[in-house]
This record gives C-alpha cells, structure tokens and sequence, in this order.
C-alpha cells in the first residue's frame, strides 16, 4: 500500500532513521522486535485485552445532536478522551510498554508536551513495575501542572528541560540524549509517529485501534476530522480510511497567533523539507536549516515538525491540512462544553473549531477525534474570561 | 593535491585534534583560533557548524551551539571566513556538524565550497552510512574530501569493516556510550574495546572522541588509537577565557605535558 511505509523506513520521500551511530543499534533492535510483536499472536492478544480491560475500549461514538445542529451536519465524536488517563496517548504507551517488556527493558524514557503521554507513560510503567522518566519543557510544566503532580503520584521522575524553547521539542532532544547514555537498558517510549523508524509506523498501528473501532460503529463516513501537532491522534483515526477515497481526511493544525504572525505551530501550511529527531519530514526552520521554535496555545501541538507519514499524505493529497488559531480553538472548547457537556483538550478543540469552516450539505456524517479531555486545560480556558 | 588528512597520519602517530565551534565565542573568532591552534601545536581542527538541536551533545556543546547561532552563525557566513582560512592554517581542518543545515545549504554546493576554501574532510553524525554510499560517495570523492564515520563499542565487526571500506581518512570511535562533555573513565571494555579494533588491521587510522579532557586520558587513549578528540573541555576552557590565545597555548600544552 502506498500509504504506508516501505522496507527502508521511508514513507515516499519522508522518514527513515537519521540518528548518530550510537542510536542506531537501537534502532535496528527496535525494528526487528516491533516486526516480531506483530506476528505474534499473543502479543496482539495481550495487547488487545489491555486495552479492553485496562483501557476501557471500545471508546463510544456518540451522535453530538447539539453540536450537529450548530454545524449543521452529522457529528460523531470518537470518545478518545474515555480513555484510562483522558486521552488517546495510552493506546500507543500500552502497546509500547508490551514491546519494552519482550525486549526485557528495564527503564523507560518519554517526553511529553501537554503531559498526557507522559501521564500515560507513567501509568503503563506502574501497571508493569517498570521504572519511568519523562522529559517535560519547562514551559510546558507550568501550564500543564495538573498532569505533573499526576505523573509523580505515578511514580514517574519528572525531568524539567531547560535548554532550547523549553518546550514539546526540546524535551525530545534531551529524551534522545538520554537514550544515547543509556543504550542498552533503557527503551524511548515515544509519543507521537515523529522519530526515526521504526517509531513513526510502530505508533500509527497502535493508534489505528480509533480508526479501526469507528468502521466498526458507523457505515457511512463522509469526513474524518483529527487535530494534527505531531499527529498520532489523527493517524489513528486516519488509518484504516486511507485506502477508502470516499472519505474525506483531514488534518487540523494549530495556527497559533495566526499563519502571518510569526508565532504558528502549522507546519504543513509553513513548512519546508528538513531532518529532525532523527526523521525527513516537514519543519518550521529558517533558510540556514534551524529550527524555528513553534507557538501554539496548546502544548500537545507546539511542536515545529509532523510525522513523515502526514507529510507524505499531504504530498499525495490524499489528506488535506487546514489550521486554526489559538482564539478559534479556545472558543471552539467552550462552546463544546456548554452544549454538549464535553470539555475537551485544547488540541482537540482545534479540530472542533474547524467544524465552523467546513462548507457542508447537512446530510453528510463527520467522525471527529475528540483525542482527549480538557480538564488539564482548565486554567487555559478561564484565562481568557 | 593529495588530502591532509591523508598525508598527516601516514607521517604522525599520537594525533591531537581539537574541536571548536565556529563562531564562538564570538562570531569572527572561527579562523583566528584556527591559527592560534595550529600555532599551539594541535595537529587537526574539527570545526563545528551550529544547529538549534544538537541531539548528541551535551550542555557545553549545546551552549557554544546557541551562542554561534546568537553571533549570527551559518554555513553561509562559515564558508565567507573561510575563505582565507589557508593564507595562515596549513594543518588539516574537518567541519563537523547535523545534517539539517547541510541540506538546507545543499549537499553538492556544500562539498564543492568545502573543497574551494581548504577543508580536507567533513562529519555528519547523522547522515546515515547507507544513504552517504547511495547517494553522496561520488560528490564527497569528487571534491577530494574525506567523509568521516562514528563507530561505538555496539558497531558491529562487519559494519566497522564496511565503514573501513569506504572511508578515507580516519575512522572517529566514540569511546563511551554518552553525549559530548561527560569525562571518560577508562575501564577494562573500553580496553578491550580499543584493542578489538587495533588488531582489525583497518585501512583507516582511527581516533578516540567523546570524554577526553586532560593529558592523562589522551595519553591514556593514544596508547591504543592514532590520535584524539577534544572538544568539550577546550570549549570550557574558551568559555572562561580573557585572552583566547594564551588559553588555548596553555590547554594545549596542558595536555602536550608541557610545563
């Protein structure tokens, strides 16, 4: 399938593993031991009963009447944020953990933007006993203090990153460095499809879980709508429509302060070709090749990348990208909240947000990932009141 | 003419190669502590091209990063220094840095400016082996230009072999498994280690970098390799400097065992 990833790593022009030598050892062990799991059938056994059980899945769609008639189209919302832990970032730390486990690691590493693959990651290594440190931007710490205080209940060490923009970003670079002091016992659980392969596949298949419950729940799908920061959210939901042409996939970006402002996280309306964090993808930098920092409300997508996937899926038109401001998604929350009585993530409002401009026949069903709740976002919300 | 790199160590033993990142501490610093390195005795310059995400470095590296980034540091602005670079240097002179902004600049462009202004070889930590022979071999050779490889202790045999195979100019082993700047402890698997690849018999000379900060590791590390790398404490020591030529003479033959 085209769509997918090749032999090499390499979705069309973008992806493969460009990580120094010391990286790469794990690379290749990671590889071949994500390739074992999936051929094992009581991995995927496990692995599917965590999630039943532990997970709480399959996560309801739910007809959004309220929102239905304000749009004035179907809206389904997959329910992610039903999830153990408030989000879709636990599919992909469960699946994860189970592959750490097989290859007998002892520690875990993670970073994390908004705190909620870090809060899952925490929770996953607590299931297993397994010892946890997450790399968190110190920005990122002061406005997602809720998760923070979750984390370390968890277990978790929390490790502030101070270098760089202190953001999403950063606490990857130090989460990579880590993993290069610690090669042998350590396994980087990471939370997006970003990275070097094999990591930007292996996180799409353990989210494909949303897209492959939602064929499941509804038969006629017009339009997927998912919020894109690095985009595992969105690849899930993504996933099991891509080969099917009748449904309309699209990806939502935060634009920040707005395209032109200068301070956007929307990187496939700005971007340009280039590597980082070991994958070719597309990336907010400057014409010398550094990278610029990202700006959005949201932390879970202030980062100046996108998975190789979505680039590749934007090159092939098969998904098309839109953005929405931090005033549009903040707006776009609220109004969830008062007429459906779902807070959800500042992330996800981004999606909700362009439901507003999306120019629709009202016969038509939409499946919006509603990725996770909002309650970490509380502060944000009432700020602007 | 034939590469320096080459000629160096087929006339030396016990290389010294020391690295700093160009533009700093201040922006038009690069090519006079160049000169002032070579004047001190070093017989290589690693020069590092910056980059805002330098994943295999540690706080000294990242912070000499920022600060040349701050000075207004870019290939760019590099290769218009470099231009005079070889009316003074005459010692062999790598640039090391991330892919990203190579491939921004352009990979055939860069070779070629290499090539123009006197560097004798180039290392791209990220630039994966495989993609370097598929694609880019022929640019690199045709501009007369070394491409050099990291190994660790975890590279194969076979791989080091192939590495071996398609290198010209020596081969870089980091000595530990960490980012720049954390000080070496030379421990038995590091002897054993070096020893392994001492009685591969490689084509390549190899040199140690990653941790050597002082006489005692470098002479610790040349007893196995054709030379070593430091990078970190010299950038420590420049950090602190009032006057950077006297620091670097000093550094220099700190590690030399020159009183």
């Amino acid at each position: 399938m085209a769509h997918l990833v090749d032999e090499n790593g390499f979705f069309g022009i973008y992806g493969g593993s460009y990580v120094p030598e010391m990286l790469r050892p794990n690379i290749e062990e990671l590889q071949h031991a994500f390739k074992e799991c999936i051929s094992d059938h009581l991995f995927i056994q496990e692995f599917k009963q965590l999630l039943a059980d532990y997970v709480g899945r399959p996560t309801p769609l739910y007809y959004a009447q309220r929102l239905s008639q304000e749009v004035g189209a179907n809206i389904y919302l997959k329910r992610e944020d039903l999830n153990h832990t408030g989000a879709h970032k636990i599919n992909n730390a469960v699946g994860q953990i189970l592959v750490a486990k097989k290859l007998g690691k002892k520690r875990i590493i993670a970073e994390t933007g908004a705190g909620q693959h870090g809060v899952a990651t925490a929770t996953v290594c607590a299931l297993m006993g397994i010892d946890c440190t997450v790399y968190m931007g110190e920005i990122d710490m002061a406005r997602q203090r809720p998760n923070v205080e979750r984390m370390k209940m968890l277990g978790a060490k929390v490790y502030p990153v101070v270098s760089g923009s202190k953001v999403l970003k950063d606490a990857t670079n130090e989460a990579l460095r880590d993993w290069i002091a610690n090669p042998s016992d350590t396994y980087y659980l990471i939370g997006s499809v970003v990275g070097p392969h094999p990591f930007p596949s292996m996180v799409a298949y353990f989210q494909s879980v949303i897209s492959e419950e939602i064929k499941q729940q509804i038969d006629h799908i017009d339009y997927v709508i998912a919020c894109v920061g690095g985009g595992s959210n969105a690849m899930g939901a993504f996933y099991h429509f891509l080969e099917n042409k009748n449904v309309n996939l699209i990806g939502v970006e935060a634009a920040g302060a707005g395209l032109t402002s200068g301070k956007t996280a929307a990187t496939i309306a700005l971007g340009s070709i280039g590597i980082l964090h070991g994958c070719k993808s597309l990336l907010l930098q400057n014409e010398d090749g550094q990278i610029l920092e990202a700006h959005s409300i949201s932390a879970g997508l202030d980062y100046p990348g996108i998975g190789p996937q979505h680039a590749h899926l934007h090159h092939q038109k098969r998904v098309t990208f839109a953005s929405v401001t931090d005033k549009e998604a903040i707006a776009a929350g609220k109004l969830l909240t008062r007429i459906e009585g779902i807070l959800p993530a500042l992330e996800t409002s981004h999606a909700i947000a362009y439901l507003q401009k999306l120019d629709i026949s009202s016969e038509k069903n939409i499946v919006l990932c509603l990725s996770g709740r909002g309650d970490k976002d509380l502060h944000t919300y009432l700020q602007g009141e | 003419m034939r590469n320096r790199i080459i000629e160096l160590f087929e006339s030396k033993d016990k290389i010294l190669s020391l690295f700093n990142t160009a533009g700093f501490p201040h922006l038009n610093d690069t090519l006079p502590i160049c000169q002032m390195l070579q004047n001190a005795g070093v017989d290589m310059i690693e020069l590092g091209f910056p980059f805002s995400d330098p994943i295999a470095d540690g706080t000294t590296i990242q912070h000499s990063n920022q600060t040349a980034l701050a000075n207004g540091m870019s290939l760019r602005v590099l290769f218009e220094q470099l231009q005079e670079l070889r009316s003074g240097v005459t010692i062999p002179v790598l640039l090391m840095g991330y892919l990203n902004p190579v491939l921004q600049f352009g990979i055939e462009r860069f070779c070629e400016k290499c090539s123009q202004v006197g560097i004798d070889g180039v290392i791209l930590p990220d630039l994966p082996f495989e993609e370097y022979c598929q694609k880019y071999k022929n640019i690199f050779r045709k501009h007369n230009l070394s491409n050099v490889f990291l190994i660790t202790q975890r590279t194969s045999t076979e791989r080091i072999r192939a590495i071996d195979n398609e290198s010209n100019g020596f081969i870089y082993a980091v000595s530990t498994a960490s980012v720049t700047g954390n000080n070496l402890q030379i421990a038995s698997d590091h002897q054993s280690y070096f020893s392994r690849l001492r009685a591969m018999n490689l084509k390549n000379p190899f040199v140690v970098g990653f941790g050597i900060s002082d006489k005692q590791t470098f002479d610790n590390i040349v007893s196995y390799a054709n030379g070593a790398i430091i990078a970190s404490a010299f950038i420590r020591e420049l950090n602190n400097s009032l006057e950077l030529s006297t620091t670097t003479t000093q550094f220099v033959n700190k590690i030399r065992g020159i009183q």
